[in-house]
């Protein structure tokens, strides 16, 4: 049994009720404050809790080799202590409020939230803000959150084969682009950064000008909006932060990692390298991705799990709320007696299948009902909805939220199998094997 | 799915940086939290109406859990219900996910200890349609060979992976010493060695014996109106049969009356260790007075003492924390842990240490303040999904809470006293008559113990 705090990204979708056939309101009030904070507010009434989350520009995408893993250290530390709230304050603060509070770090954001009942919610104001502008690094407190971070890695990578293979499919699909390598970072690098590398990393990307407030719950707009401008207004605007200019060179031929370690079962993964959601065939592949995986009737499952048995789990993921563009993968878990030349060949069987033939109007209405639905069902989450809000908002806009159903819904037979066709193709590919070896 | 998912959150996307907190069940209302309404063929309908969102949940809990099998047939009770979605007289299995995926729905049956589980969830205009099928998967299973050894495979591979995982592999030998031949303290080595010489016939018996309307609770939360909701369940379940046998009392956990260390090989680079003893049952009426304690020992999150020690000053671990698994029986008091091998010793030391410290002097005012300040002021967190109140409601009926636990919940936990706190540390944390597991490279964990 784990404890810690998962947030579950496989859905990548809002939730509305009254679908219109363009676009939806979602209801949300945007405003910039002249520090350049931008805060997006959405009253949801259902229950008497609120969540407040702040979304800062800046994750692994923004480092460097040799000091990876600075944005997600950073994050540990800002639960450290800050001018107003010392060491081990913050989530005393929040809980002793009947509140929780955690944060995540990936590869293009670094965000913050709390969860409390509805009344309590300017400690998050206070809290935020002061953390915001005045963290304390504090030598000792680096050092033992350098360990922390050093056990995490362990925990999530170094004793986790399928994670390993992962960490090393995704360092060899990317060359020149800082996805290349793991939000945690690297082992070696976490042992380099220093305290005073944090300290830069904070003064570069904390300001309010490179973070988007985010706020869904039992609230009135109007009582809260000038409360936040008490809290953050007076915080200055930071240096403009610059791009980040890599740019992943186009694919010439497939590659292949292996990875040898010990494990029980060996694990195939294969990624192509696709757009991201700043472009229009981003719907197609939504699409495409529900054809594939979503549910026990979907392609994969049926095939490699149900049918032909070759394979303990299998299914696919689009990775498209990015900066950059990143990977659509397919893999497979091998069962027992089984190989990975046959999962791999079953994986390639069901890609060429889309691009050959069309798929059943069954399966891309089924495709669709499964993305409207959850549409709907994620609005029962005041955390969820502000989570949607935040990585697009982060990442491109958030008012392509109130775009995509209709994006869905324009999606054809013919988009699927163009879409297919235009990226997934062998030179286009990075295959990892996990091969379990003995001790 | 579980793989995936973890593999999803864990590689691909994020990392996060704290624990949360892990607390009992609770909720907080106004009026009380739904109706509960026995149904013409026996079964406890609960229901809270919920009008904010064109959506049904489902949530049903059926005495058919890992205590209700024979203990020569470690597994059967959750093989039966993974088999229940493996067709029907009806349906094949692919046309089940079919049509609860055509719907955008979800539907699914497990396995449990105390209880199997199914959990239906549709849009308000599919609620027939998800109706349907759950009385269907419910009330005519198939059970047809191919599916079983099917299934059987499945359940064996599963096995296998789940070797990969050093946590898992400590947990089992953790319930195995603990619970001995109680069903709490089955393996999957145990379900293992059963598995291949299983008989459909064992599964007809399990299902006949275990599975009916009154030996189900069903909580519905969502936007249906009573009336609808009734006359749908009296339809689709009208011809259930009622579940033959009651569950049989189970062999007592062995006695202990020593700390006990169990180290396991494996070539990982942290130890994985968990440590603990038998607990309490959800009934006791320790039950909040130990969770109140076990918050400030390590269930309160970054703010526990574990957590405090071990992480935050000594950076040791990622996670760490203690938590009372409460159920209809007595279940573990455990701590887990994991740390780089060779600090192995120092975090087995430091926790002893805590639990010691719990036991022979009283918890500080503001500790005790502040551990009641969030159990209560957490409340209306814990019921802010239909998917939390419809667990909440299964759980109020099961323990018996009453539909007005919401309102009673505040006094019940601020009658709890620092003294409170320290009998029942002094009562179920014996650091005498322990269970200490630790997975790791022993070569370099070098353990004193």
């Amino acid at each position: 049994m784990n404890y810690s705090k998962k947030i579950v990204f496989c859905i990548l979708i809002i939730c509305l009720s009254g679908l219109s056939a363009f676009s939806h309101d979602l209801k949300v009030t945007e405003k910039v404050l002249p520090n350049g904070l931008k805060i997006l507010l959405k009253e949801e009434r259902k229950a008497p809790v609120v969540t407040f989350q702040i979304w800062y520009k800046v994750g692994s995408r923004n480092e460097a080799l040799g000091k990876t893993g600075m944005s997600h250290l950073l994050e540990h530390m800002m639960f450290k202590g800050a001018k107003k709230y010392g060491p081990k304050q913050f989530s005393q603060m929040v809980q002793k409020n009947g509140g929780n509070d955690n944060a995540f770090t990936s590869k293009d954001y670094t965000a913050y939230f709390e969860n409390f009942a509805s009344d309590r919610i300017e400690i998050s104001l206070d809290l935020e803000s002061d953390r915001m502008q005045g963290l304390l690094l504090e030598p000792r407190e680096f050092l033992s959150e350098q360990k922390v971070v050093k056990e995490e890695r362990r925990m999530r990578y170094e004793d986790d084969p399928t994670s390993t293979m992962v960490e090393q499919m995704m360092a060899t699909a990317f060359m020149a682009h800082p996805y290349q390598w793991p939000v945690i970072g690297w082992m070696a690098d976490l042992g380099n950064i220093a305290r005073d590398d944090l300290f830069n990393h904070y003064k570069t990307y904390y300001a309010p000008n490179n973070a988007t407030i985010v706020a869904v719950g039992d609230f009135e707009t109007k009582k809260l909006l000038p409360l936040i401008e008490k809290y953050f207004g007076a915080i200055p605007r930071g240096p403009d932060v610059s791009a980040v200019g890599a740019v992943e060179p186009k694919q010439l031929g497939e590659r292949r990692i292996i990875v040898k370690k010990e494990a029980e079962l060996p694990a195939v993964f294969a990624g192509y390298k696709t757009p991201n959601l700043k472009h229009p065939d981003s719907y197609a592949l939504d699409v495409l991705q529900g054809i594939l995986s979503s549910g026990k009737s979907s392609r994969l499952y049926a095939s490699l799990v149900y049918e032909k048995q070759l394979a303990l789990y299998a299914g696919g993921e689009y990775d498209n709320i990015t900066n950059d563009p990143n990977l659509f993968y397919v893999y497979a878990g091998v069962m027992p007696g089984k190989t990975t030349e046959e999962v791999e060949k079953a994986l390639y069987a069901e890609i060429e299948k889309l691009k050959t033939e069309p798929v059943t109007d069954e399966e891309l209405r089924k495709a669709k009902n499964q993305i409207e639905a959850g549409f709907i069902m994620g609005q029962d989450s005041v955390f969820f909805q502000a989570m949607l809000l935040g990585r697009h908002e982060t990442v491109a806009s958030w008012k392509m939220l109130e775009k995509y159903l209709a994006g869905i819904r324009a999606v054809t037979k013919d988009d699927i199998k163009r879409v297919a066709k235009e990226y997934f193709f062998e030179d286009n590919r990075t295959v990892g094997i996990l091969v379990p070896v003995k001790k | 799915m579980r793989n995936k998912e973890r593999i999803i959150n864990q590689v691909i996307r994020l990392v996060t940086a704290i624990t949360l907190v892990a607390v009992p069940i609770i909720a907080k209302a106004d009026g009380p939290l739904g109706k509960r309404i026995p149904l013409k063929n026996g079964m406890i309908l609960l229901l809270s109406e919920k009008h904010d969102i064109p959506m049904v949940t489902v949530n049903m809990a059926l005495k058919a859990g890992n205590t209700a099998e024979p203990q020569d047939k470690p597994g059967l009770a959750s093989l039966t219900a993974s088999l229940l979605m493996q067709g029907t007289t009806k349906r094949t299995a692919s046309r089940i996910n079919r049509e609860i995926d055509f719907i955008g729905g979800s539907l699914s049956v497990s396995g449990g200890d105390d209880f199997a589980s199914a959990s239906l969830r549709v849009l308000k205009k599919d609620v027939k349609t998800g109706m349907d099928l759950l009385s269907d998967v419910l009330m005519n299973p198939a059970f047809d060979q191919r599916e079983i050894d099917r299934t059987v495979k499945e359940a064996l591979a599963e096995i296998q992976r789940q070797k990969e995982e050093p946590e898992t592999v400590a947990s089992e030998a953790f319930a195995k010493a603990v619970f001995g031949k109680h069903p709490y303290g089955i393996t999957s080595d145990d379900v293992a060695a059963y598995l291949p010489k299983l008989a459909r016939q064992d599964l007809l018996d399990f299902y006949r014996q275990h599975y009916g309307p009154n030996n189900t609770i069903i909580a519905v939360v969502g936007d249906v109106k009573e009336k609808e909701i009734i006359a749908l369940l009296n339809g689709y379940f009208k011809d259930w049969k009622r579940a033959e046998q009651p569950v049989q009392p189970s062999p007592a956990p062995p006695k202990v009356d020593r700390t006990t260390v169990l180290k396991l090989e494996k070539n990982i680079t942290q130890a994985n260790i968990v440590m603990g003893r038998i607990g309490i049952s959800r009934q006791d009426p320790d039950y909040y007075a130990v969770s109140i304690m076990n918050y400030i020992l390590g269930g309160g999150g970054f703010t526990s003492r574990l957590m405090d020690n071990i992480r935050d000053n000594r950076g040791l671990a990622y996670d760490v924390h203690s938590m009372f698994s409460a159920r209809k029986e007595p279940g573990a008091f455990s701590v887990r842990i994991q740390t780089k091998n060779e600090s192995a010793n120092e975090v087995i030391s430091e926790t002893l240490k805590e639990i010691g410290r719990i036991r022979s002097e009283p918890v500080s005012d503001k500790e005790l303040a502040d551990a009641k300040a969030y159990l209560t002021g957490s409340f209306a967190l814990r019921m802010d999904t239909s998917a939390k109140i419809a667990g909440i409601l299964t759980s109020i009926e099961i323990y018996n809470l009453g539909l007005d636990y919401p309102q009673k919940y505040p006094a019940i936990i601020q009658a709890v006293t620092r003294e409170d706190l320290l009998r029942v540390a002094k009562k179920y944390l014996d650091p005498d008559r322990m269970v200490i597991v630790v997975v790791a490279n022993q070569e370099k964990a070098k353990l004193k113990r």
